[in-house]
């Protein structure tokens, strides 16, 4: 018992002063998508950004939805997600002060190698979605306010459906946990790049329809209001926001493979 | 992060890397701080609601039973609201660091050890309620007196504590942000490689946790074992 | 003892129409007694007669439903003063899950000794009950009979006025209850005053200065010992002392 505790102690006072070693460099908390950061793309740009300026970043990787819930309580220095129409709405609101273009990929249809609703010979993603529509397959949505969910409740508009009924099934979880259930189930499900190549349990899953420019999807950065936050650390984050878009940002993001695949595409102005 | 293999989990702990031990240490850090703070203060509340009888007693028991099953996720969000720089809490900057996490398991862990210490406390109360009368003892005196004599039955208490916090993903996740080399604990770990999809690591990592947990609690038990069979 | 010599004593213990009720049940039924300040009582009767209420309500356990208790003519001066000059022995001892010494030094802390005269004083009472050897062992690996006296031992460190001690060997083997009678006497012939409710008559015979006996919570005699065996006074001692069953 004495033992027992005199040992616990020990424990816990060690690992106190090994944690607070090593938390004191200057540093920035950035609210981002799963996407960024399940994909490895932050792995590989966060090391390249500290070693040019001394500052690390902490990555909050949520769906785009609590990513703004996040900012808008002042609890994240800076924002990069990818839903430009929400973007340009927390500015207007005053939350934001200004947004620029960092990168884009595409997002890509994906179900079941079997293909019973034919999208692989569809002409576009709206055509897509109403063969889906009408076969009635299942049809994995996040249904959880993300850019992708936002994304492709917008495709569903522009084909004129409004999904519902047992083969759409809500899921209102991340994009790995959706892609997991999609694959169990053999259903369609609307993806990032990014997220499904660097997604492992494919199963019976594959890339069925790409490339329709509708399917296109932008990242920005969004610098928050200092007027509204003060206490955030606004010169910090605006040297990641610039660096972000200068050459050695843009660089460090055209760079990243995974799997032999170039996954982000920078195109700051 | 990793390969995704069923052993990969093993490799990295085999050649102990640093990434996967930083995290394994984190993990230790916040639960078994959470879960001392949780036992100095639970405990004593435990044993007072045992011995002292005043209005409202009954709720408040019926309330820390029912806390027993708070869902980590509402804890989680709770908390976030209070640290979050438009809360209450805000101006200390607490979120999304390890105190956050220590916090939301401490108020997890706190009503399991208090309730179930309450129990414990009170069984033995009755047990020695005449014998510590006669001797004169106060109620007050008699709290760190039963402590101490039911400390292996408390010992189990601290252990259904420290396997909540242990457990638990929904809170940490909320209010530590999951960020890499600074909040990312095993739990948190392996959600994040089950989102990824790699199943296998993620498995991996369990077990590696799970190995964890019953490691600890191997060595409390043959603690308390040995000596419960040595003082009777 | 000699330490409460330069006190005034606690005794005599008085009862005035003490009557102690339990959910809505009267279980002692208005007693009157005056325990002086020297002797051995013992108290007797048939299970469910009251014995081991009497002696918790003297010993300050429980608090009488209505009457007065009073300690050397005072009603319930200072409680913790009288407390601690008192102590009791119970049917089954509970010790705490400490060392046999330590479960002794408890005893003196809660006292108020100081830690410094606590091991010597320790030491001592066990070495009067014959457990010195015993003194580093778990209390509660002890037989029932060891525990006992250790509980003998823990009182006879408090140096009572008075010792309540509550049918302290039904459980126990011959040779443990002959240890507890004579460490009854070791106390009686310390000048503490002894009062212990039993259910074996030869036991009483051997102890007894005078019997109180009790039946369906009624006090019905105190009478000196020679004469409770000789001739008691109520029939139902009578019946009692001549091994019949009453209830």
């Amino acid at each position: 018992m004495r033992f027992l505790r005199r040992a616990l102690g020990g424990l816990i006072l060690s690992l106190g002063l090994a944690t607070t070693a090593w938390a004191q460099a200057p540093f920035i908390t950035v609210a981002s998508t799963t996407s960024t950061e399940q994909s490895g793309l932050f792995a590989h740009i966060l090391p390249k950004f500290k070693e040019a300026t001394g500052i690390e970043v902490r990555v909050v990787a949520v769906g785009t939805g609590q990513a703004f819930a996040i900012a808008r309580r002042g609890d994240a220095d800076i924002l990069l997600v990818h839903d430009t129409a929400g973007e340009e709405k927390f500015i207007a609101e005053g939350y934001g002060i200004a947004r620029t273009d960092v990168m884009y990929n595409d997002f890509v249809l994906i179900g079941p190698k079997s293909d019973p609703a034919k999208v692989a010979e569809a002409e576009s993603i709206t055509d897509a979605l109403q063969r889906i529509a009408k076969a009635q397959v299942p049809f994995a949505s996040r249904g959880d306010d993300s850019g992708t969910h936002r994304t492709e409740l917008r495709m569903w508009e522009l084909a004129g459906i409004k999904p519902g009924g047992s083969w759409y099934r809500e899921l209102g979880s991340g994009m790995g946990p959706t892609l997991n259930t999609a694959a169990a189930m053999d259903a369609y499900v609307l993806a990032d790049r990014a997220t499904w190549i660097a997604f492992d349990n494919r199963q019976n899953l594959e890339i069925l329809f790409e490339g329709d420019k509708a399917l296109f999807n932008q990242y920005g950065s969004v610098l928050i209001n200092p007027e509204r936050h003060p206490h955030l650390k606004h010169d910090l984050a605006k040297k990641w926001h610039d660096w972000l878009i200068s050459s050695n940002g843009q660089e460090a993001i055209a760079s990243y493979k995974l799997r032999g695949q170039q996954l982000f595409f920078p195109n700051a102005e | 992060m990793y390969d995704n293999s069923p052993w990969a989990a093993f490799e990295l702990i085999a050649r102990m890397d640093p990434a996967l031990i930083s995290i394994v240490a984190l993990s230790l850090k916040v639960s078994l701080s959470a879960v001392a703070i949780a036992t100095l203060i639970g405990l004593p509340i435990g044993a007072a609601v045992a011995l002292w009888r005043f209005p409202g007693r009954s709720l408040l028991i019926v309330i820390l039973n029912a806390f027993m099953g708070l869902p980590p996720v509402v804890v989680g969000l709770a908390v976030y609201l209070l640290l979050s720089r438009a809360g209450p809490l805000g101006k200390y900057g607490l979120l999304f660091t390890p105190t956050a996490m220590i916090i939301a398991q401490f108020v997890l862990v706190l009503p399991i050890i208090a309730a179930l210490a309450r129990q414990v406390i009170e069984d033995l109360w009755q047990e020695y309620r005449e014998q510590l009368g006669s001797l004169g003892v106060t109620r007050r005196r008699a709290i760190p007196t039963l402590l101490w004599d039911a400390r292996f039955s408390l010992l189990t208490v601290v252990l259904a504590g420290f396997g909540r916090a242990s457990a638990e993903v929904g809170a940490v996740l909320i209010v530590g942000g999951n960020i890499d080399g600074i909040t990312r604990v095993m739990t948190t770990a392996i959600a994040l490689e089950t989102n990824k999809g790699n199943l296998a690591l993620a498995m991996g990592l369990g077990v590696i946790l799970l190995s964890l947990v019953a490691l600890i609690n191997a060595a409390a038990y043959l603690i308390s074992e040995t000596s419960r069979r040595r003082l009777g | 003892m000699n330490q409460s010599l330069s006190l005034s004593s606690l005794l005599p213990l008085e009862l005035e129409q003490v009557s102690f009720s339990h959910r809505g049940q009267t279980l002692l039924h208005a007693i009157d007694l005056r325990l002086g300040p020297r002797g051995k009582t013992i108290v007797m009767g048939p299970n469910g007669a009251g014995k081991s209420l009497l002696m918790r309500l003297c010993h300050g356990l429980l608090q009488p439903t209505s009457g007065t208790i009073r300690w050397a003519g005072k009603p319930q001066a200072s409680r913790q003063e009288i407390r601690r000059r008192q102590a009791m022995v119970f049917q089954r001892p509970i010790m705490l899950r400490r060392s046999v010494l330590a479960n002794v030094c408890y005893a003196l802390a809660v006292h108020g000794v100081s830690w410094r005269q606590r091991n010597a004083l320790a030491m001592q009472a066990l070495e009067h009950m014959g457990l010195a050897a015993l003194a580093q062992r778990p209390a509660r690996v002890l037989s029932g009979g060891e525990q006992q006296r250790l509980a003998l031992a823990r009182a006879w460190a408090l140096r009572p006025d008075i010792l309540f001690l509550d049918e302290p060997t039904s459980a126990l083997d011959p040779a443990a209850t002959k240890a507890v009678e004579d460490a009854i006497e070791e106390f009686h012939r310390a000048g503490t005053r002894i009062v212990m409710s039993t259910h074996d008559l030869g036991q009483a015979r051997r102890l007894a200065d005078e019997v109180v006996f009790m039946c369906g919570g009624r006090l019905l005699e105190q009478t000196p010992a020679e004469r409770f065996f000789e001739a008691p006074a109520s029939l139902e001692a009578a019946a009692f002392v001549r091994g019949e069953l009453i209830w």
